[in-house]
């Protein structure tokens, strides 16, 4: 349907406007997932029904004379550790499958009354555990850019449901970069938001200090949109930020001139690929010409990020994680003893990658090695937030890679969990630091695929951050575009 | 290869988390697990005596609420997904070493 907006500010405004109608843009949808979902595997569940009924609902509005609000009739689609209530939530674990939530998240509640048509539940690695959705217990997600390819993770569904054009805007949770690392590797944007913007309340927890919940979407400006919608204070979350949304959509074209950008030197060499480097130097270049001033800034423990963050979040997964007993939801398997069934069930019910981070925060957490690692951890917590202050003394944003690859092949890293990990080392930072990042696609590496740079900026400067994305957006070559 | 985490370490760890691992995970785990505590040896070197800790980016306050009644989660609803339920209750296997 070629007379169809695509964007999710253009459906709003013309289901808005009575131009289209919010059934017609989910039916289009539905076809493009029908097309395809068959190979990507974006979905652990498709609420076609539902959103039928969301959609018209929205029609019904708009014909009464009403306004739906600024997502009104744009389909949108949620990683499946957001609890919907009455709707299966699984977290792709087998330990939660069928599980119906008695509430909805406080992001769910609000996108729906914006307007917007939930349109399914996507797959991700197990309980947000991983950086490819190979983790998942329903199989794999696959990239719609090559699907020989992984779409990143954990929110692997998300990007990859926005990069095929199942939905025009999706959400995320990024605790260590599952947002920005799998919008990188599928050519979209991704936002993590700063901590405490977005309410937590419904999210299923795997790392609580380090968590957020963010967009997915292919423009810039529909990230801005969204997160608008998404952000503010939730008194059903004690960690969120009590003052009101930043307005982001007002500032997109006020450019860059005269803001100081500085590339993080620890994440320009060693261990990126040459091809993933050269294009953020080229979006550097592009914020230069656009009258920004560039300069090179040293974050020394950005490099310490990786081992910091693979103690705590381990630690805080082993702790959120002991809720699966088999007593209160998800599955059971039966035991003549209470001790014998919570371990038959978590046994049989968690996947390997699950287990692999609990037994590592149990150790961390254990006597006799808690001041060893986790002690430890949480002290570089600090020497990072002090870098990054002492960064953003001279400096308002910073500018890196977001992956240190394109994506990579099915199977490359599953025998190597530590290789895994490294894939993280340009996210990490940001969550230790409780600050925001996004990704933008910027173009193609060398085998073609897409590469996102990474936009970070201090605690609450979104809007800066969204002025700088829109110019890199703007001068982003095609993926058409050969790597030269 | 590590040395530092023994195969004993992670059966005990393994309890402590309610998994039970068969011997070749055991295996596994030590060997992978090792390799992760290798790489966190970075953080091992930094001198960090003087540095304080941070568990939360936020400075965080205790956040109360009024002390007034407020609707909750309907019980019925969730007690619909418990793996079994008696009385209104969840009902689980026995405990404290009584006969099942």
């Amino acid at each position: 349907m070629p007379d169809l907006p695509t964007t999710a500010l253009d459906i709003a405004a013309a289901v808005r406007a009575g131009e289209v109608s919010a059934v017609e843009v989910l039916d289009a949808h539905l076809a493009a997932i029908d097309a395809r979902e068959g190979e990507i595997n974006a979905f652990n569940l498709v609420l076609a029904d539902e959103a039928r009924a969301a959609a018209a609902a929205v029609d019904a509005r708009v014909a009464a004379g009403e306004d739906p609000g600024p997502l009104a009739g744009v389909p949108l689609a949620l990683k499946d550790n957001l609890c919907t209530r009455g709707v299966p939530t699984t977290c792709s674990s087998r330990i939660l499958e069928g599980w119906r939530p008695p509430y909805d998240a406080t992001v769910v509640q609000r996108v729906a009354a914006a307007g917007a048509v939930a349109i399914g539940k996507t797959n991700l690695d197990e309980f947000a555990m991983g950086s490819s959705t190979e983790n998942s217990a329903f199989g794999p997600t696959r990239n719609p850019r090559d699907t020989a390819r992984v779409p990143g993770g954990s929110s692997g569904g998300s990007a990859a449901a926005v990069a095929a054009g199942f939905a025009p805007i999706s959400l995320g949770s990024d605790t260590g970069g599952s947002i920005r690392q799998p919008a990188a590797l599928c050519g979209v944007v991704g936002v993590k938001p700063t901590y405490g913007l977005v309410s937590r309340y419904g999210l299923v927890a795997f790392a609580s200090s380090l968590d957020q919940i963010g967009p997915f979407s292919t423009t810039v400006a529909d990230s801005a949109l969204l997160l608008e919608a998404i952000a503010g204070h939730d008194h059903r979350d004690s960690t969120s930020i009590d003052q009101a949304a930043p307005s982001l959509l007002d500032v997109l074209d006020r450019g860059v001139e005269g803001l100081r950008i500085g590339l993080v030197t620890e994440l320009m060499g060693e261990g990126i690929a040459p091809d993933v480097a050269a294009r953020v130097r080229q979006a550097a270049e592009a914020l230069s010409a656009a009258g920004a001033t560039i300069g090179e800034v040293s974050v020394p423990a950005a490099s310490y990020g990786l081992s910091a963050y693979y103690l705590i979040a381990p630690a805080e997964a082993s702790s959120n994680l002991a809720r699966y007993d088999g007593v209160r939801y998800g599955m059971r398997v039966d035991a003549p003893t209470t001790a014998e069934m919570n371990t038959a069930t978590r046994t049989a019910g968690f996947g390997d990658e699950v287990k692999r981070r609990i037994m590592l925060g149990t150790y961390a957490l254990s006597a006799g090695y808690y001041d060893a690692y986790y002690g430890k951890a949480l002290k570089v917590r600090t020497l990072i937030m002090r870098d990054f202050e002492a960064a953003y003394e001279n400096f308002d944003l910073l500018l890196s890679p977001t992956s240190p690859t394109t994506a990579f092949r099915f199977g490359d890293k599953t025998d190597d969990p530590l290789s895994m990990y490294l894939n993280d080392i340009c996210t990490i930072p940001t969550n230790l630091a409780g600050h925001p990042a996004m990704s933008v696609p910027f173009g193609g590496g060398a085998d073609g695929m897409p590469v996102g740079v990474q936009l970070l900026a201090p605690a609450l400067g979104e809007a800066t951050m969204f002025r700088a994305a829109a110019v890199v957006e703007a001068a982003a070559p095609s993926l058409e575009e050969a790597y030269a | 290869m590590s040395d530092r985490l023994t195969r004993d370490d992670v059966a005990k760890v393994a309890l402590l988390a309610r998994l039970e691992l068969s011997d070749a995970e055991l295996d596994l785990y030590t060997e992978q697990l090792g390799a992760v505590l290798d790489h966190a040896d970075d953080v091992a070197a930094l001198d960090l005596a003087d540095v304080p800790p941070t568990a939360h980016p936020l400075p965080l306050v205790n956040v109360l609420r009024p002390d007034v009644v407020g609707p909750c989660a309907d019980r019925d609803e969730v007690l619909s997904q418990a793996p079994s339920v008696e009385d209104r209750r969840f009902r689980v296997p026995a405990i404290l070493g009584e006969e099942p």
